[in-house]
């Protein structure tokens, strides 16, 4: 039981770091390199501001939420929309974005650097056990876990329940035809692209509450990120959130049953065994 | 920070020349190279124990006037480099500064397999290097293969073989159980720690109940906590990296694993270890370690004021003691000649704050290589050729 929670758990931390990604890539078709980076800017947010002032870490999420989504629209606007515009078609726009996307994540991690230096950065907040059932489990980690939750479920609702949220699952579909209903599909997509940085901000101020973190670190949650929404289906967030789900609960298994050393490994060949079996991803719809 | 750099020595020379100085001017400092990964994996660790102290040296040394040579006084100039922790670039670096740059000396880069891979460009240029953040069993045969290295810390065995006799010490005192669990992260370090630590832990007597390892940048460290807790150990040994070693602590208190020793390896060290976890990272034992002194604790404070960084328990120290002894061999040989300095260090014993440096036959005989947080200083309790070491305090339950 203690493994499937735990699995759960870390579920939830993989959520938060692919939402974001799957919202900017499912909708603005932008494969954003520079995902982790934001990531650790929202951590590393976080961490100035919860040593600043001594307030939870999670009020900050009221200040680097609109911050990161103010800052991922102005990259969109300025950035990427020049790309969108010359792109002549769907791959050509995908390999500008990784292009373009790779070259921020520099930008992102001189930023950093110079902002906060190049020192591990992680403070203590909740790190005290909370029993389920019996087992203690970081109520960090829980309080992570309800952040995802809440953050997945919100989404959702959002995308189904709403115009704009059906004005972006639209696009998702079909840019060209979304554009034929009378969708402004430039504004969908910046709406998504700066939603889905604002998300991995979020993200990143959560995780930064039981992860350390310095300024180099982001491209490893970018690959973890990557693995995820290529593995759950571009098209649809409940993939990412499924994915990263399994992705959780396949790593705690393999950690806690056979070997610590293999849960690496154990992802990867959960990655290719449903890459081969499905190769549009677990939500995805084949491209016609 | 290469591009910056760039920027700033083109910007000297406008300025330079503008004022009608041209060569003269350049001349009258003593370029000083520095590698190091400013971005990339071991970035978190170079930012606290590789840059700061040259920058603490430029200021002191250029504070007091310069270094005294024959012809006059001389400032220090730093020409730095990021690495992005990468071999290739770390090699070019090092040629740049050696040909390019015309560095009148290159300080040492940033960890084990960095060193090893520029050992080969230090050696052509006659630049002796003083190894630091250089842990090795094959010091032997380097120093016999490059004349100009000088490795400034112990080596790997030493490591394991300390921190085991640290716990067979406290075993033989009948203090704590022969159980074991051991975890390692699987990377360079920790798994050559957790290899040359396996046999020698049999060998004291002790039973390795939970032997396991992780892989690098794992996020989620509960089922190994757990599994070693389940194994019900007197002693919790982690070959561990930076982010995994803060990471298992935490896991450790909210998991419960309560043993009387607790080992961490790499950034145990960190100040901003003891800073996160306070009382909690009290008596926890850990790589490195101090002798606590004067002049190691004014070392730290003002590497904090003129650097703002907070110094760590394991590399700082040394590579202050470093930089003495070549500040002290360049103005002893009175000249930037590279070949003459490199014999100068070999040549005696150099006064250092962490005591008498020697270098003669080019490896320091003396290491700190185990610590334990003691009322917020990590003092030295175990290591090679000193004799003040603190007595060994048991661990209380979380």
């Amino acid at each position: 039981m203690d493994i499937i929670i735990i699995g759960l758990l870390l579920g939830g931390t993989y959520a938060l770091m692919a939402m974001g990604l799957q919202l900017q890539y499912g909708v603005a078709r932008i494969m954003n390199l520079a995902n982790g980076e934001m990531l650790v800017a929202g951590a590393f947010g976080t961490f100035w501001f919860y040593s600043a002032t001594k307030f939870s870490p999670l009020i900050s999420l009221a200040v680097i939420v609109p911050l990161a989504f103010a800052a991922n629209w102005a990259i969109y606007r300025v950035l990427i929309t020049p790309l969108v515009r010359r792109a002549k078609s769907q791959g050509q726009l995908e390999v500008d974005s990784i292009l373009a996307t790779f070259g921020l994540s520099f930008i992102f991690v001189g930023g950093l650097l110079a902002l906060f230096g190049g020192d591990y950065l992680s403070y203590s907040y909740l790190a005290r056990p909370i029993f389920i059932l019996g087992q203690p489990y970081g109520l960090n980690r829980v309080t992570a876990f309800i952040g995802a939750l809440a953050l997945c479920a919100g989404l959702y609702i959002w995308l189904h329940k709403t115009r704009a949220g059906l004005a972006l699952r639209a696009v998702a579909v079909s840019p060209s035809a979304a554009g034929l209903v009378s969708i402004n599909v430039p504004r969908a997509s910046a709406l998504a692209f700066a939603l889905g940085g604002a998300v991995t901000a979020a993200g990143g101020s959560l995780l930064s509450i039981f992860l350390t973190f310095d300024a180099s670190l982001g491209v490893v949650f970018t690959l973890k990120a990557l693995v995820i929404v290529i593995m759950g289906g571009v098209s649809d967030i409940r993939g990412a959130i499924v994915a990263a789900f399994i992705l959780g609960l396949a790593e705690t298994i393999v950690a806690s049953l056979v070997d610590p050393g293999l849960t690496l490994a154990a992802a990867y060949v959960l990655f290719i065994v449903i890459l081969l079996i499905k190769p549009e991803g677990l939500f995805g719809r084949r491209s016609s | 920070m290469q591009r910056r750099n760039l920027l700033k020595l083109a910007a000297a020379g406008v300025v330079a020349g503008s004022l009608g100085l041209g060569t003269a001017q350049a001349a009258d400092t003593i370029k000083i190279g520095v590698v190091g990964p400013k971005t990339g994996p071991l970035a978190g660790g170079a930012a606290i124990t590789h840059f700061p102290n040259f920058m603490m040296w430029q200021k002191l040394v250029n504070d007091r006037g310069g270094l005294k040579l024959k012809d006059g006084q001389r400032k220090i100039e730093l020409i730095e480099y990021d690495d992005r922790t990468s071999p290739p670039e770390t090699i070019k670096a090092v040629e740049r500064l050696a040909t390019v740059d015309n560095a009148d000396f290159i300080m040492p880069v940033y960890g084990t397999g960095f060193n090893l891979a520029a050992a080969p460009i230090f050696a052509k240029h006659d630049y002796p290097q003083l190894a630091q953040a250089f842990v090795t069993d094959q010091g032997p045969e380097l120093i016999k293969r490059y004349p100009n290295l000088f490795i400034i810390q112990g080596p790997t065995k030493a490591f394991a073989r300390d921190a085991i006799a640290v716990l067979k010490k406290l075993l033989d005192e009948k203090k704590i159980g022969n159980r074991v669990a051991v975890v390692n992260v699987a990377d360079a370090f920790g798994i050559e720690l957790a290899n040359v630590a396996r046999p020698l832990f049999k060998e004291a007597g002790f039973e390795l109940v939970y032997d396991k390892s992780y892989p690098l940048g794992t996020q989620d460290l509960a089922p190994i906590v757990k599994g070693a807790k389940a194994a019900n150990p007197d002693a919790f040994v982690a070959w561990s990296y930076p982010p995994d070693t803060f990471a298992l602590l935490e896991q450790a208190k909210i998991e419960g694993l309560n043993v009387k020793a607790y080992y961490s390896a790499v950034a145990t060290a960190f100040q901003g270890f003891y800073g996160k976890y306070g009382q909690l990272a009290e008596n926890v034992l850990g790589a490195g370690g101090y002798e606590d002194t004067p002049a190691i604790r004014d070392y730290m404070k003002i590497h904090k004021q003129v650097t703002g960084v907070d110094a760590d328990y394991w590399g700082s120290a040394l590579y202050g003691s470093m930089l003495q002894v070549l500040e002290q061999s360049i103005e002893g040989v009175g000249s930037l000649d590279r070949k003459a300095v490199t014999a100068y260090i070999k040549s005696r014993t150099f006064k250092t704050i962490v005591g008498d440096m020697d270098l003669r036959n080019q490896q320091m005989t003396r290491v700190w290589t185990v610590g334990q947080w003691q009322n917020g200083f990590f003092q030295a309790v175990a290591g090679d050729g000193f004799t003040n070491y603190k007595p060994v305090i048991l661990k209380n339950n979380w």
